[in-house]
């Protein structure tokens, strides 16, 4: 038999970020909403989040009924509201990914090397993230600032600026774990698809 | 470069076994198959007879339980992950019973994808992926989505996007299974005008008795075992009678 060296058989290249965060841009664009429904339940895990941490901050800042009790209540509620954003986003993400078990097939009939679908749904599932956690974060914060105007009224103001800080800290906490969970999330299941061999990836109906 | 050998693809007491609910089920029994370059090569058997499992092993797109394939006179199972998606991309073109068209890429989209795989640039992935749809007769319908063509169009687009990087193998599994018996032909006779125009070897799983007419050779396989290999010639001068062994 003849060597390996004059098969003429070449190593696939890998495809650059920048041209995997275009595919991904198309999938997204197209498939819009199927987007949105994951984008959805991040939205949601995030706004309850920032609902819960907004409130603490007023209630501290007002100065009103903040003891150990109320504290650990409000602990509570956040890891509530983590494990529900984390379920939704896991969900979603599972399901975005099975359902393209025959596009991840053909792909990988047409030359993408495992490493690039891997790309591809962490890519989507960043964007989904970033976006969902931004306009749930704003919406829950906001919402909840309303909220507590209409209650305290002339007293809402000072403690507002006095938590200005924290609530921008927040913000910021807010979007990094709606992206982070998202990225999380995504990640099992499209490591798993990009394993499956072709043959059994194509085989599975949707 | 390559040196041309004169096999293409060879598979040597090929074996696939799936286990399911404690059972084992030999859909391959000891396959070994020697396929010329250039061939035109039809796998004929019933269904459940086990060519889908053989288009998968050749195709690397599945593990052999034992057995090897040859593609090129080098092993299969001894390429890594990066060899052996080059060897999808560029050496073998595939084509599906059901098409297999990613469903939100345009018709062109579709067969640009394996050329951006290769590394091509954009600009030149499309020229060439509008002269491949004019080849098949679709060139008024580059935009068009999977879903807005009939399935003998869509059976062209993935014809177009399996010569996308010039393969010297196109693979198809049942490529007239979903189109009526004109399209079927139509497919048929582009395939193996595309074999005599560019020289590749294709190698078709089918039970779609029109193929035997433009096969350079039939292999006849039945549990998951060659029962006959036949040459064009043998077969033409019986093939009135054919049709009462098909199934
Ligand atoms: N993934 C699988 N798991 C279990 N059995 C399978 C699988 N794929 C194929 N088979 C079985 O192997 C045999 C051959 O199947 P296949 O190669 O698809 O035949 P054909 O393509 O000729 O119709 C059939 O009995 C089929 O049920
Ligand atoms: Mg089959």
């Amino acid at each position: 038999m003849q060597s390996q060296q004059d098969s003429g058989i070449k190593r696939q290249i890998e495809l650059p970020w920048s041209e995997a965060f275009k595919m991904s841009m198309k999938s997204i664009r197209i498939r819009f909403w199927r987007s949105m429904i994951t984008a959805a339940g991040i939205f949601l895990g995030i706004a309850f989040l920032q609902t819960v941490l907004t409130t603490s901050a007023i209630l501290e800042g007002i100065g009103e009924g903040y003891d150990e009790m109320l504290k650990l209540r409000q602990s509570w509620l956040v890891v509530m509201s983590l494990l529900v954003s984390t379920v939704g986003v896991v969900n979603s993400m599972l399901m975005s990914v099975t359902e393209r078990y025959r596009e991840i097939g053909t792909m990988k009939c047409l030359g993408a090397l495992d490493k690039l679908v891997v790309k591809l749904f962490l890519i989507e599932a960043a964007l989904t993230g970033i976006v969902a956690s931004v306009a749930g974060s704003l919406v829950g914060m906001l919402g909840m600032l309303l909220v507590h105007w209409i209650r305290f009224g002339s007293r809402f103001g000072p403690a507002f600026a006095d938590q200005l800080g924290r609530l921008g800290s927040n913000l910021v906490l807010g979007i990094a774990v709606g992206s982070v969970l998202a990225i999380l999330a995504a990640f099992y299941p499209a490591w798993r698809a990009s394993k499956m061999p072709p043959a059994a990836a194509l085989r599975s109906e949707f | 470069m390559a040196t041309a050998y004169e096999y293409i693809v060879r598979t040597k007491d090929l074996v696939k076994e799936y286990t399911m609910g404690g059972q084992t089920l030999r859909a391959l029994n000891g396959v070994s198959l020697d396929i010329k370059r250039g061939e035109y090569i039809s796998i004929m058997g019933p269904s459940g007879s086990g060519k889908s499992t053989l288009f998968n092993m050749v195709g690397g797109l599945d593990k052999p339980s034992s057995g090897t394939v040859f593609i090129d006179e080098v092993d299969m199972a001894q390429l890594d992950a990066f060899e052996l998606a080059w060897l999808r991309c560029r050496k073998i073109g595939y084509i599906f019973q059901t098409f297999n068209l990613i469903p939100v890429m345009t018709a062109l989209e579709n067969v640009t994808l394996p050329m951006i795989f290769a590394g091509t640039p954009t600009d030149d992935a499309i020229e060439k992926g509008i002269k491949l749809l004019q080849t098949v007769g679709l060139g008024e319908r580059i935009h068009h989505k999977p879903t807005e063509l009939s399935g003998g169009q869509q059976q062209r687009v993935a014809i177009a996007r399996s010569f996308a990087n010039d393969p010297a193998i196109i693979l198809a599994d049942e490529p007239t299974g979903n189109l009526d018996l004109r399209t079927g032909t139509e497919i048929i006779e582009l395939l193996r005008r595309m074999n005599k125009d560019s020289g590749v070897t294709v190698i078709s799983a089918t039970h779609d008795l029109k193929m035997i007419d433009v096969s350079d050779r039939v292999v006849w396989i039945r549990d998951g075992q060659i029962a006959k290999i036949e040459a064009r010639a043998d077969i033409e001068l019986k093939v009135g009678t054919m049709d009462g062994e098909q199934h």
